[in-house]
C-alpha cells in the first residue's frame, strides 16, 4: 500500500507577501516550537500507512520494521548527545520526562534522603513536579539566580546536605536562553553522589550536549523544539558509572526496559531521530548563522533605541535566543504594534496569571521591565532579510509607543520613576 | 487573544495624545496606575471656569493596547461634558463600547479613575469654594 504523499515545504502558506518579498507573518517564537523540518516529515511518513507495526510486537514483519525504525532513532538520539542506545527512553515530549526523571529519580532514592534542589528560572515542568513532591514530604530547594541568569555554584555547594538526593537544573532557559554551567554542577553532584538531572530541552540540538563530558546522570528531551514532531520526547537514563535508576510513573506493558510504558509512537519517534541526525550534521554552521542573525538584530535595534536592556547573559546563552525589555513601552502593546511578527512577551497582559514572567522577576530587575520584555527566537528557517524587517518595525512601533508613553515622558523630564509615589491598586 | 476592530482603531489611531500645562489653573491631571503593574495612565482635561464645561482632554498610556484603547475612548468621551456629566462615565460603558474580555476589565476600571483622579485635581486647583467630589465609586 505505497502512497504518494507530496511533503510540503517548510515554512506555511504566506497570507501575505511583503513588497520586499519577504513572507508575512514572520515566525520568530521558536522557543515556544519549531516548524517541523521537512526531511523530518520524509522520515516520518512512511511510519503512518506502511510501517505502521506497533514496534512490540516481536512476531511478525510489521512489527520488526516499526522496531528497526525505533531503534535506529535511538541511535541517533544517544550519539548526539554522547549516550549509548539502551540510556534513551522515549516519552510524550519534555513535560513528561521531566515529571519521570524528578518523582522517577525521587521515589527510587527515597530512603537515601528526602532533598531535591532546583532553581527558580527553571520551567514549570520541574517547577511544579518539585512543588507536588514537597506534598509528599520531600524538601525542595530553590536557588536564586544571579543578574545574568545563571545560579552561583557555590550557593549549590551550601543547599547540598547529607539528604540531597537530585540536583534538577535546566541547561538553557527557555525565556531568557541563558546556559546553565551544566559540567560544572554534574562535577559537584558526582563528587558528593547525588544524582544530576537537566531539563535540555532548549539546549539539545542547538549547542554541544555531551551527558558525560558534564556529568549528567538523566537528561530531558523534547521532538518540537528542534524541528521535530510534537508529542515526541525522551529521556536519557544513565546505565553506567554510576548506574542511575529511576521508577516509572507509568505502568503497563513494560515498555522502554519498564520505565516507560506504553506503545511506541513510531513516527515521532523517527522524526525526532532525524530531527538529532540533523543537529548532530549541522550544528557547528548552523549554530554560527543563528548567532550571527541574533547579533544583528541585536545590534540594528540598540544602533536605533536607547534604554534598551537585553535580559539574562549574553555570553553564555542559546545563539537564536534574544529577550529584550524596551523601557517605557508595555509588552502586549509592542506585539500588537508587530502583529505580522510572531514573538513572544514576559508581560503579565499576555499570561494566563497576569503576573509578568518570574523568570524576568528573578533576575531582579524590577516588575517593569518584565513587563517591557520581548524574546526572540531565530530558528533554522529565518533569514537575514526577516531579522532586519522584524528590526525596523520592532524600532519604529517602539518610538512610536514611547511617544504615546507617560513614564517615557516623565523620564525625559528628568523625574526618577522610582521616586514617584504610584497610585497603584 | 483577539481584539475588538474598535480596540485596533484606537490603538493604531489613538485619539487626543499629548500632554498639556500641568501647572496650569484650568488644567486638572490624572496620573494612575503604577509601572509594576504594567499600566500607567496620564489624562487630562482643561475645563472652562466659567461653564465647567471640559474642553480639551489630552492622554498618554503605558500599557496594553486594551489600555491605550479605554484611555483614548476617555478622552474622547469627557469631551464636550461638564464636570458633572464626566463624572457619571462608569468603567462598564468603556468595557461595553470596546467589547473588553473579563481579563482586559482593570483598564477600564483604571480608565474611569483617570478621569476621577483628572477632574480631582482640577477641582483642588479651583479651591475650596468647590468642594472636592468624593473619590469614591
Amino acid at each position: 500500500m505505497s502512497t504518494e504523499v507530496k511533503i510540503p515545504q517548510a515554512q506555511a502558506q504566506p497570507s501575505n507577501v511583503d513588497s520586499t518579498g519577504i513572507k508575512l507573518p514572520i515566525y520568530m517564537d521558536n522557543h515556544a516550537t519549531t516548524p517541523m523540518d521537512p526531511r523530518v516529515l520524509e522520515e516520518m511518513l512512511p511510519y503512518f500507512m506502511e510501517k505502521f507495526g506497533n514496534a512490540a510486537s516481536r512476531n511478525h514483519s510489521f512489527g520488526w520494521a516499526a522496531e528497526e525504525g525505533v531503534e535506529t532513532a535511538r541511535e541517533r538520539i544517544a550519539k548526539l548527545v554522547g549516550a549509548t542506545t539502551k540510556e534513551i527512553i522515549f516519552t510524550s515530549g519534555a513535560t513528561e520526562s521531566d515529571n519521570l526523571a524528578i518523582k522517577g529519580a525521587a521515589e527510587m532514592y527515597r530512603e537515601k534522603g528526602n532533598h531535591i534542589i532546583t532553581a527558580v528560572t527553571e520551567h514549570k515542568a520541574v517547577l511544579d513536579t518539585c512543588k507536588r513532591l514537597e506534598k509528599y514530604g520531600y524538601r525542595v530547594t530553590y536557588l536564586p539566580v544571579q543578574k545574568d541568569g545563571l545560579i552561583d555554584l557555590d550557593d549549590l555547594k551550601r543547599a547540598m546536605d547529607d539528604k540531597t538526593i537530585l540536583v534538577t537544573i535546566m541547561a538553557a532557559n527557555n525565556e531568557i536562553g541563558v546556559l546553565q554551567p551544566v559540567a560544572e554542577i554534574g562535577k559537584l553532584c558526582r563528587e558528593r553522589g547525588v544524582i544530576f538531572h537537566t531539563d535540555a530541552t532548549q539546549a539539545v540540538g542547538k549547542v554541544p550536549t555531551d551527558v558525560n563530558k558534564q556529568n549528567i546522570d538523566i537528561m530531558s528531551i523534547s521532538g518540537h523544539k528542534m524541528y521535530g514532531p510534537k508529542g515526541v520526547g525522551a529521556l536519557y537514563v544513565r546505565r553506567k558509572n554510576p548506574r542511575v535508576q529511576i521508577s516509572a510513573i507509568i505502568d503497563g506493558g513494560g515498555h522502554e526496559r519498564g520505565m516507560r510504558s506504553g506503545t511506541l509512537n513510531v513516527p515521532g519517534i523517527v522524526g525526532l531521530g532525524k530531527a538529532c541526525a540533523i543537529a548532530f550534521e549541522d550544528m557547528p554552521q548552523e549554530s554560527c548563522r543563528m548567532a550571527g542573525l541574533r547579533n544583528r538584530l541585536r545590534d540594528r535595534i540598540m544602533n536605533r533605541l536607547d534604554e534598551v536592556y537585553i535580559n539574562g547573559s549574553m555570553e553564555n546563552r542559546l545563539p537564536g535566543n534574544l529577550n529584550i525589555s524596551f523601557a517605557y513601552v508595555e509588552g502586549e502593546s509592542l506585539l500588537m504594534g508587530i502583529n505580522d511578527i510572531a514573538v513572544s512577551s514576559g508581560s503579565a497582559c499576555t499570561s494566563a496569571t497576569l503576573e509578568p514572567s518570574y523568570v524576568l522577576k528573578a533576575l531582579g530587575a524590577g516588575d517593569d521591565l518584565a513587563h517591557s520584555s520581548i524574546r526572540f527566537g531565530i530558528g533554522r528557517f529565518n533569514t537575514e532579510a526577516e531579522v532586519d524587517y522584524v528590526a525596523d518595525r520592532v524600532i519604529e512601533t517602539v518610538e512610536r509607543l514611547r511617544e504615546l508613553s507617560p513614564l517615557y515622558e516623565m523620564a525625559k523630564e528628568g523625574i526618577n520613576l522610582k521616586d514617584v509615589k504610584w497610585a497603584a491598586e | 487573544m483577539a481584539y475588538s476592530d474598535k480596540v485596533i482603531d484606537h490603538y493604531n489611531n489613538p485619539r487626543n495624545v499629548g500632554s498639556m500645562d500641568k501647572n496650569s489653573t484650568d488644567v486638572g491631571t490624572g496620573l494612575v496606575g503604577a509601572p509594576e503593574c504594567g499600566d500607567v495612565m496620564k489624562l487630562q482635561i482643561k475645563v472652562n471656569p466659567e461653564t465647567n464645561v471640559i474642553e480639551d482632554a489630552k492622554f498618554k498610556t503605558f500599557g496594553c493596547g486594551s489600555a491605550i484603547a479605554s484611555s483614548s475612548l476617555a478622552t474622547e468621551w469627557v469631551k464636550g461634558k461638564t464636570i458633572d456629566e464626566a463624572l457619571t462615565i462608569k468603567n462598564t460603558e468603556i468595557v461595553k463600547e470596546l467589547s473588553l474580555p473579563p481579563v482586559k476589565i482593570h483598564c477600564s476600571v483604571l480608565a474611569e479613575d483617570a478621569i476621577r483622579a483628572a477632574i480631582g485635581d482640577w477641582k483642588k486647583k479651583q479651591g475650596a469654594e468647590k468642594p472636592v467630589a468624593a473619590e469614591a465609586k
